[in-house]
């Protein structure tokens, strides 16, 4: 009987001190991503980013001389598990949270990680995320606040478009785009001839492209999630859509690439991370991406990459691995490549964790995105 | 009006593959009582057998189609009926009816872990060029698609009504009682109607893929149509599960251009309930009364 009580007792004892809460000698860093539903192809970009870097950290001795851990739970791309995968994780105690990229599953989180005080590096783009007044949110990308500007520039001086017709998914991110470009665009006087809703998960495009080539307009911007942009474009190739089509980092990204075939070339647009960008550091990344997964990656391997290397820089600045000194820490942060190589470009972090660095113009040629020019940091 | 028939050519292009599968749900009813929840499971699963045999076995496309249906025939025609359905029939519709559902959950899982989460390319079998019509430019991949669903529904039409495996078909379907009296082999004629239904889904999955891509999660949907072609145009009835299948073919695409896209899955629900509430025996289908 004693001996009964004793080995239940030390049962009990092992998985307390086993579980990620009491792993003391280590930086949890809590992958909470997509890996599956409609996310799935962007989820595991992103995963593999975040294992790609952290065995790099490890190697080198990890962050302040701790291993990082990166334990990953899908989201299912649906924010209600999202929410729920979080608010577990945060039980864990972890010095950050990585993820998610749907700024649908961000805004349904967000108040969980600002509440236990732990920053949240994620991937979603929805203009309005960093603007709810969370000081422990971080973007990866560009907002659309900050890139739909430089794509309606774009659309009135390198495409000359009098008219664009916009199709959007319906979703945070989708919306937020739609109503950042039409804003931009009123205010260049290019006129909107077409608002074309679609559903996230949608398979049939067929409707939408009839609908826009009735549409007549000088461009087509579109702004839909990896795999809905990859069956617009085949369908707009199958029924002869010719007009040029323009987009946002998504639209040019190597997955779509890789999916819409011989109908993604010919698509342009503004990039803000991509493994084809002129820049050493990043290409090599991409080498050793596709060499550990065996395939290219998008920006989404990018941007889990550099969620590590930016708790990295944090803490060192911080001098501790306590996540409200972290956040703290980001805050007016510039992280540059001499001093982390992993950050690979350099980029600077406001007050509202908004992220600034170089980005790009580009074009799909021969199913392959060509970089046609490179646009400075906002704020030097 | 040119945008209204592109917009019926593509409804028509998208709803005969919806018929091909709604087909199968009739057939399986008609001739065993199944009503097979994962048919949208089976449509998109063949698509994987071909990428398969193309990605990982190096087959060139048109033989990787091959194999995808003849893989389908044998696990989802033969095996399917040997290992679910016939243990599972004896225990009532039911029991069948759910150990469909799980094999639905269980192919679409599988598809996931064997192959990817991740929506895959899958190549067109038509060019996708356009052609004039009346002046109205149309895509040659969806007449394509179109006409192929077309010959393989009228092929199968004529191999029920003018071949005598296809009348002994039809005999098992209406009285199976009665038909093995006659001297029909009927436990061969059901396992016919199972291959069939695997050969049809086959194709539909070869023709669906390329617009929907490859992907684990295709069934939800395409089930969905399948099941509401049938019950539409009339579930005891093939030619009822054609003209359901085209019918919400084209009521989709064009409640997705004059309604809303985020509307247009309700539609053909709409239809569903409509069809339940006023005509159950749906467009084309007889009316059928049992005692209890």
């Amino acid at each position: 009987m004693q001996f009964t009580k004793l080995a239940v007792a030390a049962a009990a004892a092992a998985m307390v001190l086993g579980s990620p809460a009491f792993a003391q000698n280590s930086v949890l860093l809590p992958v909470i991503i997509e890996l599956s539903g409609g996310g799935a192809t962007v989820g595991n970009n992103w995963k593999n980013g975040v294992e790609l870097a952290a065995a790099e950290v490890n190697a080198a001795g990890g962050i302040l001389g701790k291993k990082v851990e990166i334990p990953a739970v899908d989201t299912q791309t649906n924010p209600g598990v999202a929410r729920a995968a979080i608010q577990r994780a945060l039980d864990d105690k972890p010095v950050a949270i990585l993820g998610p990229i749907y700024s649908g599953s961000v805004k349904a989180s967000m108040q969980l990680t600002a509440d236990a005080e732990v920053p949240q590096i994620m991937g979603g783009e929805a203009g309005d995320l960093t603007a709810q007044g969370s000081k422990y949110i971080f973007r990866t990308s560009f907002g659309q606040n900050i890139s739909m500007p430089k794509l309606a520039n774009y659309l009135r001086d390198g495409e000359k478009a009098q008219s664009v017709a916009v199709v959007f998914v319906n979703n945070d991110f989708g919306k937020g785009g739609r109503d950042a470009i039409i804003k931009e665009l009123n205010s260049r006087n290019i006129k909107v001839v077409a608002d074309l809703s679609t559903e996230a998960g949608q398979a049939d495009f067929a409707a939408d492209v009839i609908k826009l080539k009735s549409a007549n307009a000088d461009a087509v911007f579109i702004y839909l999630n990896e795999e809905e942009s990859a069956r617009f474009l085949r369908e707009a190739k199958k029924q002869g859509l010719n007009k040029p089509m323009i987009g946002e980092t998504t639209l040019l990204g190597q997955k779509v690439i890789d999916l819409a075939g011989d109908a993604a070339n010919g698509v342009k647009g503004h990039v803000g991370l991509t493994v084809d960008a002129p820049i050493p550091a990043v290409q090599e990344f991409g080498k050793k991406f596709q060499a550990k997964f065996n395939y290219k990656p998008d920006h989404n391997g990018l941007k889990g990459y550099i969620s590590v290397y930016m708790v990295k820089a944090a803490a060192e600045k911080a001098g501790k691995l306590d996540p409200k000194a972290i956040a703290a820490a980001l805050h007016g942060l510039t992280i540059t490549p001499n001093k982390v190589p992993g950050i690979l470009m350099e980029a600077s972090w406001d007050s509202t964790g908004e992220i600034d660095r170089i980005s790009f113009l580009a074009e799909v040629k021969n199913g392959k995105q060509v970089i046609t020019q490179t646009l400075p940091k906002l704020k030097n | 009006m040119a945008e209204i028939l592109q917009l019926v050519i593509a409804g028509l292009a998208t709803g005969a593959i919806y018929a091909l599968a709604a087909i199968g749900f009739t057939l399986l009813w008609q001739t065993s009582q199944t009503i097979n929840f994962a048919q949208g499971e089976f449509v998109m699963l063949p698509a994987f057998f071909a990428l398969v045999a193309m990605n990982w076995l190096g087959g060139p496309f048109w033989l990787s189609c091959l194999v995808a249906i003849l893989v389908s025939i044998l696990l989802l025609g033969m095996v399917f009926k040997l290992i679910v359905v016939d243990p599972m029939l004896k225990q009532g519709v039911l029991p069948l009816v759910i150990s469909t559902i799980a094999l639905g959950l269980l192919l679409r899982e599988g598809a996931k872990d064997f192959y990817s989460a991740e929506a895959q390319p899958f190549p067109y079998i038509f060019p996708d060029r356009q052609i004039s019509v009346l002046g109205v430019q149309l895509s040659l991949s969806q007449i394509g698609v179109l006409l192929i669903a077309l010959a393989v529904i009228a092929a199968l039409q004529l191999f029920l009504s003018r071949t005598r495996t296809g009348r002994q078909m039809q005999a098992t379907a209406q009285n199976p009682t009665v038909a093995r009296i006659l001297g029909v082999p009927v436990e061969r004629m059901i396992m016919y109607t199972f291959i069939i239904n695997a050969a049809l889904a086959a194709m539909a999955s070869l023709l669906i893929s390329p617009i929907y891509l490859a992907k684990f999660s295709n069934g939800e949907h395409l089930g969905l149509a399948a099941f509401v072609a049938a019950i539409v145009g009339g579930f005891n009835q093939v030619r009822g599960a054609i003209a359901g299948g085209l019918l919400v073919g084209v009521i989709d695409n064009l409640a997705a251009a004059y309604v809303s896209t985020g509307y247009r899955q309700s539609v053909p629900l709409i239809l569903l309930v409509l069809f339940i509430l006023f005509r159950p025996q749906g467009l084309l289908g007889r009316r059928e009364e049992r005692a209890v």
